[in-house]
């Protein structure tokens, strides 16, 4: 690495396509599965609070306790019991998106006002019902909101994996860049990893218009 | 399903034409807390007649909402029982009656997510009655409030006035054809001219579906005028009249109804009067672009001082007076639209003889265009009518 | 659980007891007294410029309003920027300051990154902190005769210290958290043995240097919490809880 190297040497990307291309890949789907298998959960554990509200406080603090433990320090925990693999590299991931989303698909269950679940439940809703026809459109946009803040997170959080062995885009920035002091594939591997974080909030946020006309109605008004 | 005539419905029922079922208290009561603490409704026993307004009505606090609640069941009583044509509701599971009571609340709680079609149709949906069938009755239902279907199906909640909220709310209590309503101070929330408007058409429209309705409400005036029998509560729930608002007005059961009533009760007799009990007068119409001369020649042949300016369809503008037609901006002999008064008050046949009065006394003619449900003018009333009618009444002061 | 997977976790505590206990990894430069200081200083740093030159910047924006389109899109973008990146895009850039000299080679680059990541959060929620205080009151202070940056100090800055604090915290714990990453360039701090750890396949200083990090987040989280509860007027106690929640921001997770 020496001053008059040029900035972003092209010939490298280049030669890589192929390797930049896959690893890319390995981004999104490591991405992808965190995000949905800790919605899934965060899910799940959403509607034990939404029965159990006495549930929240508790899973809200081990959440809480997850989220302040530094990345590194979780995968490092779990490298003794799941080894260098996608598991340990999954389970960090995940709970990290559970309390995010938690947190929001709790709230948004909850930002129906009170007039409108009087009104459903005065006009015969079960409480399934209410779930699925209105808490849940409802809560829609908190939820997505929530998703979009995982995501961003989560594109972030792959890379630190690349320490245990996975990574996809930060395998270029540690593994290649930083151990070979060669800057070409940390802009790459950075750059594609924060190109790859913004896509994924825009298209979020264009699913989320798509969910919620009425959310532009009252914006119009 | 067992089949009884009022709270069963099966979907081949002609919707919209039935009308309402008796709904009778018995001894109700309901306390929040252990039974050491003081009941919120005390020991109620009444009887609302089929396709009646009963009113209740009462100092904040006193169980109104807490028995209104405990006819569709989202209170349970602690003690008696609520009978819907002599069914026990508490027989029927809790969400099968509620989809066949209508409800309406003071902050109408329309869901912000669904079109104006999809709220009204919320009910129906959850009778999974089938689709044409769904969206026919929410055109039916959109004409009966006065909103033009056309206009209000696809909007959403946000982009409507409170007044035009408050008629969908009344249009998705509706939707199944309740035999009974429930409705928890309805037009709480609407500024006063509004709600005079909304109480005229809401009695309109219970002239043709003739529900029985119960009516929540701390305004007396309110009472007075939607009720056919009225319920005052005192704290505590406890019953302290019912009757008409005639008897209740002429014969107060107790000093507690006589002041909570209030002093003005030949005032408030008037809540009891409508424009319509009144003979209309004819008025003396004038329309801009006719000439001054014509319309002067109409006010001297009627011998009155006001002319009622109406637009093309017969909707009041403003009032002309005599004097003006002689000034120069008419010498050239065509009327100017901007000659008239602005401000002429607008009564329909519904409103009180009460609303009635304070309407023309606040304005600079003291007399009232009452007009029908599109506005057009049908006669006039004046200040004098109402004063012969008052100094005619028995007086109780 | 079956009795392998027990007998595994058990052999995990002996193995971190035994390396924590070690008398000679509490002395010397590579022990843990070191490590711990070295992370703080690390950590410490960056943080205290980030609040000194973020405070004022943040109370500019939420005072006038100017430039709170930045204070929002730092919040976002912060996000979006993976920690790891930054230290490499910082890297090549220092690299020609520190060659020939006893700088650490991955120290410019971790101080810098560790700075930039602390600013967001709090520029964002000064902003925050400060817009959500009551318009009326704003008004009525400034219809007493209040000068602006009386406005400022006496009735924006009371009102929104917890929710300034909310942001400080965040970028605390971040920054501690971060820390760890320094060791990938090769600099000190508790990182190391986790790195460390990993590649000599020792456990015990893996565990070690994982549990003492997660430590050192959790105290400063906990700190600053405590210095949020306490920071809210009297005034306002019943709402005071609600602080962090107001700041709209849920933490970012650590890199
Ligand atoms: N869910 C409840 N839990 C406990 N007390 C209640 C509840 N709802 C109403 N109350 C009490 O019952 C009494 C009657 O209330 P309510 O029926 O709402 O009165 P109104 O509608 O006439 O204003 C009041 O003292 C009120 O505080
Ligand atoms: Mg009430």
């Amino acid at each position: 690495m020496t001053p008059d190297e040029p900035l972003i040497d092209f010939d490298w990307v280049a030669r890589n396509l192929d390797e930049i291309a896959r690893r890319l890949g390995e981004h999104l789907v490591m991405t992808g599965i965190a995000v949905v298998v800790g919605f899934l959960i965060s899910f799940a554990l959403a509607l034990a609070i939404r029965r159990s509200r006495r549930l929240y406080g508790p899973i809200l603090a081990v959440s809480g306790v997850l989220y302040t433990i530094p990345s590194l320090a979780l995968f490092a925990l779990l490298i003794p019991i799941t080894g260098l693999s996608l598991l340990s590299a999954e389970i960090a991931l995940v709970s990290y998106t559970v309390l995010i989303l938690v947190r929001n698909i709790v709230a948004g269950l909850e930002s129906v006002p009170a007039d409108v679940t009087e009104a459903a439940i005065g006009m015969g809703f079960t409480p399934l019902e209410r779930l699925r026809r209105i808490e849940l459109p409802l809560a829609v946009p908190v939820i997505v909101a929530g998703l979009r803040i995982a995501t961003v997170t989560t594109v972030g959080l792959v890379t630190v994996t690349s320490l245990i062995g996975q990574g996809g885009l930060g395998y270029f920035i540690v593994v290649v860049g930083i151990r070979d002091f060669f800057p070409t594939p940390i802009y790459i591997g950075a750059g594609l990893s924060i190109v790859l974080a913004l896509a994924a909030d825009v298209a979020l946020l264009g699913i989320q218009r798509a969910l919620t006309p009425w959310a532009r109605a009252s914006g119009a008004a | 399903m067992t089949a009884e005539p009022a709270l069963s419905s099966s979907p081949d029922d002609d919707p919209g034409t039935r009308s309402g079922a008796v709904v009778e208290l018995e001894h109700l009561t309901k306390r929040y807390g252990p039974s050491s603490t003081p009941p919120a409704v005390n020991n109620l026993s009444l009887t609302i007649p089929a396709g009646e307004i009963c009113v209740l009505v009462g100092p904040s606090g006193c169980g109104k909402t807490t028995t209104m609640k405990m006819i569709n069941r989202l209170v349970e009583p602690t003690g008696g029982r609520v009978l819907i044509d002599g069914e026990d509701v508490a027989g029927l599971p809790a969400v099968e009656l509620r989809r066949r009571i209508g409800y309406v609340i003071q902050q109408v709680g329309l869901f912000p997510h669904l079109t104006v079609a999809d709220n009204t149709a919320v009910v129906p949906t959850l009778l999974r009655w089938p689709a044409p069938r769904i969206r026919a009755r929410v055109d039916e239902l959109l004409d009966l409030v006065g909103l033009e279907p056309a206009a209000y199906r696809d909007r959403y909640p946000a982009e409507l006035s409170g007044g035009e909220r408050q008629r969908i709310g009344v249009a998705r209590a509706l939707a199944a054809d309740p035999p009974v309503m429930l409705m928890d101070e309805p037009f709480g929330a609407v500024d006063p001219i509004r709600r005079d408007r909304l109480q005229n058409e809401f009695l309109r429209l219970q002239a043709r579906v003739r529900k029985t309705i119960v009516f929540v409400t701390h305004d007396v005036d309110e009472a007075i005028k939607m009720a056919d029998q009225i319920a005052i509560l005192q704290v505590g729930g406890v019953l302290a009249q019912y009757d008409t608002p005639e008897a209740i007005l002429a014969q107060p059961a107790s000093e507690f109804v006589e002041h909570f009533v209030g002093a003005d009760r030949g005032l408030k007799r008037l809540s009891l009067g409508r424009v319509r009990d009144l003979p209309l007068l004819e008025p003396v119409l004038a329309r801009s672009g006719e000439t001054a001369a014509e319309v002067q020649r109409r006010l001297d042949a009627a011998e009155v001082d006001y002319a009622l300016l109406v637009d093309a369809r017969n909707r009041p503008v403003g009032w002309i007076e005599a004097g003006q037609l002689g000034d120069g901006e008419v010498r050239d002999g065509r009327l100017p639209e901007d000659l008239a008064m602005p401000g002429a008050p607008l009564l329909m046949p519904e409103s009180t003889l009460r609303d009635a009065l304070s309407a023309m006394l606040g304005s600079s003619v003291q007399l009232g265009a009452v007009v029908d449900e599109h506005d057009q003018v049908i006669g006039l009333i004046s200040v004098d009518q109402i004063a012969q009618l008052m100094r005619r009444a028995p007086d109780d002061a | 659980m079956g009795a392998g997977k027990r007998r595994r976790l058990m052999d995990l505590l002996s193995s971190f007891l035994a390396w924590l206990t070690d008398a000679s990894h509490w002395t010397g430069d590579t022990g843990i007294p070191v490590r711990v200081g070295e992370h703080l200083l690390i950590s410490g740093i960056p943080l205290l410029v980030a609040i000194v030159v973020a405070l004022p910047v943040g109370l500019f924006i939420g005072h006038t309003g100017k430039g709170a389109l930045l204070a929002v899109s730092l919040g976002n973008i912060g996000r979006a920027l993976p920690s790891l990146g930054i230290l490499g895009i910082i890297l090549p850039l220092t690299l020609p300051l520190t060659a020939g000299t006893d700088i650490p080679l991955g120290l410019p680059p971790s101080l810098i990154a560790l700075f930039a990541l602390a600013l967001p959060p709090i520029i964002t929620n000064c902003h925050v902190g400060i817009r959500e205080v009551d318009r009326d009151l704003i008004e009525a202070a400034r219809g007493m005769g209040m000068r602006e940056t009386q406005v400022l100090t006496r009735v924006e800055l009371p009102l929104a210290t917890p929710v300034i604090l909310a942001g400080i915290r965040t970028s605390a714990v971040q920054v501690v958290a971060t820390a760890t990453l320094g060791a990938v360039l090769g600099i000190g701090g508790l990182g190391r043995y986790i790195l460390d750890g990993i590649s000599q396949h020792d456990d015990g200083q893996l565990i070690t240097g994982a549990v003492l990090v997660a430590l050192l987040a959790i105290l400063t989280e906990l700190g600053f919490a405590a210095l949020q509860r306490a920071s809210v007027s009297p005034g306002l106690r019943s709402t005071g809880d609600r602080a962090y929640e107001v700041a709209g921001q849920a933490p970012r997770p650590p890199a």
